[in-house]
């Protein structure tokens, strides 16, 4: 049996001085599709952002992706998941096409993927336009966009449905279950059901930083 | 350090600094040149020395430990935050009796001089370390930066240094010891330059070992009210 | 870490170019400084004055300020940071990256202050272009300084006031050389001792940026 994508034991992460997350036990396998759900400030997105390497675990134990979150190397880590956040923030004075460019340059993929990539969300036709002129829903289509061409193995995606209109919400979807097919893990924070089309294997809900229920 | 060490080293410090006192008011002689003014000597360099290599060589070597992964620690962090907060004091202290020196010797209160200009251009520094240790509130990122900061002053002070003294200098060159290495000053003036080394050395390093458990208990302090945090937190949970 | 340096360097040199900060806000602001810096002698003193290099880098070194500001915001805000960091790029590549192409933002400001301080202060043209290697070089130990201060503000409360007081203390050497340095071109003197201040800065900088880039970038 494979070792888990996720693997969180009493996990403890804070900032300046206050809990983010105060003790969180959670087991994600490879290939499956996790959905943490919770209030605003219940901690889904520092859980999202602890298994990403952008945050520090102070106590308890983690591994993503084999790479220990206290020893191991979180730079390495960071390279090998995809995340989406809450604004979609890019280079805002560089285009669309030079922010994956970007993107793909740094991690070493191929460029040929981009353009493929801004067909599959919608955005060939603004491939030239600065992000900042993009709409919130358009930013997040972008993020989508930045993922693909990444190609990581892990994807945590930050209320991946706000902001978007239907058709959008569809993309996502069919970019989610794309990649369960070819056995990426996906993990997304969200207020309300995922809908008819994700069915996620596990769903976990988080009330004051940790998962509710815990002992 | 044990509460008996520490008053060992405040009382050591209490009666070196005593017999300093007495030594450079009283006993030794007025200078022939400089009159008693030359008392000024009893405690200008010992706390130039002090505030420039003492306290910043500290400061630099613990801010060092605590960025080398092997040896880092939150003590470490502290004992260099302290040993900059305590050097800031030495090197006002310098700078004003420097000042008070000056004066009559030059003629005013301020001289573009090499070691006073370096010197007031590392307290500039300190006071911006200090700064930038409030302006972050997470600890291992405070601790982190201030550890790099501290370094990068280091690298920083001897190129300040030559810049300066190439740039123009007036302070006297050295004065104790002459290049020939013999000695150039009344045996009585020697003995009590000695012993204020000694003492404002010690008096640093008391200061030090206070000011270190002073936040330590603060450290310990702040682990309470983040376990306290972290149990309201986990109740948020539950309710 | 050479493959990273110049993907960062040519990623901000493009940013650059398509937002022209630097060419409508800073190079103006940089221009009008050095007029303010010649009404500030006085008429008499102002075309004729032995203080042009020392006004000429307080220029360079309060413009360069703004520019270090600039380099460092591209990065400030939290989902950009986290945008970014997900790409797990070598530190001290993109410290030599934007280190590079700060130091070619800070040599147009350079080219175009010198021709300012031709035309207000009145310095030699010879001498000033007999300066040039020595403020490329100077403008390089800046940026590479203003790099990695930049970094240690990145976040944190008041990092627009914080910088200039943690970066001011260390560009001193840098500006006392260079105004020596500059001064020796345009009225004659010693010059070596300038460009061993500012050769050792800027190997000490660099040294120390690759070394501990990533440990603030981890903070």
């Amino acid at each position: 049996m494979s070792s888990p994508a996720v693997a969180l034991d009493d996990a403890v992460v804070t900032r300046g001085g206050f809990p983010l997350l105060a003790g969180v036990s959670l087991r994600i396998d490879r290939g499956t599709l996790v959905a943490l759900r919770g209030a605003n400030g219940a901690g889904k997105t520092s859980v999202l952002r602890l298994i990403s390497g952008l945050e520090r675990l102070r106590s308890g134990a983690g591994e993503v992706l084999g790479i220990d979150l206290l020893k191991g190397d979180r730079r390495e880590l960071r390279r090998r998941v995809g995340w989406m956040g809450h604004d979609g923030s890019f280079y805002e004075d560089l285009t669309v096409r030079e922010n994956l460019e970007f993107a793909a340059r740094a991690l070493r993929r191929p460029l040929s993927d981009i353009d493929s990539a801004l067909d599959t969300v919608g955005l060939a036709h603004r491939y030239s336009t600065p992000a900042r002129q993009l709409s919130a829903g358009q930013r997040r289509r972008m993020a989508l966009g930045w993922i693909i061409v990444r190609r990581p193995e892990l994807w945590l995606l930050d209320e991946p449905h706000a902001a978007l209109d239907q058709s959008a919400r569809d993309l996502v979807d069919e970019l989610i279950l794309d990649a369960l097919g070819v056995g990426v893990t996906v993990v997304i924070s969200a207020h309300d059901d995922l809908g008819p089309r994700l069915a996620p294997q596990k769903v976990v809900t988080l009330s004051g930083g940790r998962i509710a229920g815990s002992p | 350090m044990t509460s008996k060490s520490s008053r060992w080293l405040g009382w050591s410090s209490v009666v070196l600094l005593s017999v300093t006192a007495v030594m450079g008011l009283w006993v030794t002689p007025p200078d022939v040149v400089q009159g008693d003014l030359v008392r000024l000597l009893y405690v200008h360099p010992a706390l130039a020395w002090v505030a420039l290599y003492v306290s910043f060589g500290t400061a630099v070597v613990a801010a060092g430990l605590y960025l080398w992964p092997r040896t880092r620690s939150e003590q470490m962090d502290r004992v260099s935050y302290c040993a900059m907060e305590i050097s800031v004091v030495f090197i006002a202290l310098t700078l004003v009796t420097g000042s008070i020196w000056g004066r009559p010797t030059w003629g005013v209160w301020w001289a573009w001089d090499a070691r006073l200009t370096s010197t007031a251009i590392l307290g500039v520094f300190e006071v911006a370390y200090l700064a930038l240790r409030r302006a972050n509130d997470d600890p291992d990122t405070r601790a982190r930066r201030s550890g790099v900061f501290v370094i990068l002053t280091a690298v920083n002070v001897p190129i300040i240094h030559f810049s300066v003294i190439w740039w123009k200098t007036l302070h006297q060159g050295a004065s104790v010891l002459t290049s020939t290495g013999s000695l150039n000053v009344h045996g009585s003036m020697l003995w009590t330059m000695l012993i204020s080394f000694v003492g404002f050395t010690t008096l640093f390093f008391w200061f030090l070992v206070r000011r270190v458990a002073l936040e330590s208990a603060r450290g310990a302090r702040q682990h309470a009210a983040l376990d306290a945090a972290l149990e309201m937190r986990r109740r948020e949970g539950v309710g | 870490m050479i493959r990273v340096a110049w993907l960062v360097a040519m990623k901000d040199l493009r940013i650059e170019m398509r937002s022209r900060v630097l060419l409508w806000q800073v190079v103006p602001f940089a221009v009008l400084s050095l007029v303010l810096a010649g009404l500030a002698l006085g008429p008499e003193k102002a075309g004729s004055s032995s203080s042009a290099p020392g006004l000429f880098y307080l220029v360079v070194l309060f413009v360069a300020l703004a520019v270090v500001q600039r380099s460092r915001g591209l990065e400030s805000t939290p989902g950009t940071r986290a945008s970014v960091a997900t790409l797990g790029l070598d530190p001290a590549g993109v410290f030599l990256g934007k280190s590079l192409a700060l130091t070619l933002e800070l040599w147009v400001l350079g080219v175009t202050l010198l021709g300012g301080s031709v035309l207000f202060l009145h310095i030699a043209l010879v001498g000033a272009l007999k300066a040039l290697p020595n403020v490329a070089v100077t403008l390089g130990v800046m940026a590479t300084a203003g790099t990695l201060y930049g970094a240690l503000t990145t976040g944190g409360d008041g990092p627009v006031t914080l910088l200039p007081l943690l970066t001011l203390p260390a560009f001193v050497p840098l500006l006392v050389a260079g105004e020596r340095s500059l001064s020796a071109a345009l009225y004659g003197g010693p010059l070596w001792e300038w460009w061993v201040i500012v050769v050792v800065a800027l190997v000490a900088y660099a040294a120390v940026g690759i070394a501990v880039y990533g440990v603030l970038e981890e903070s």
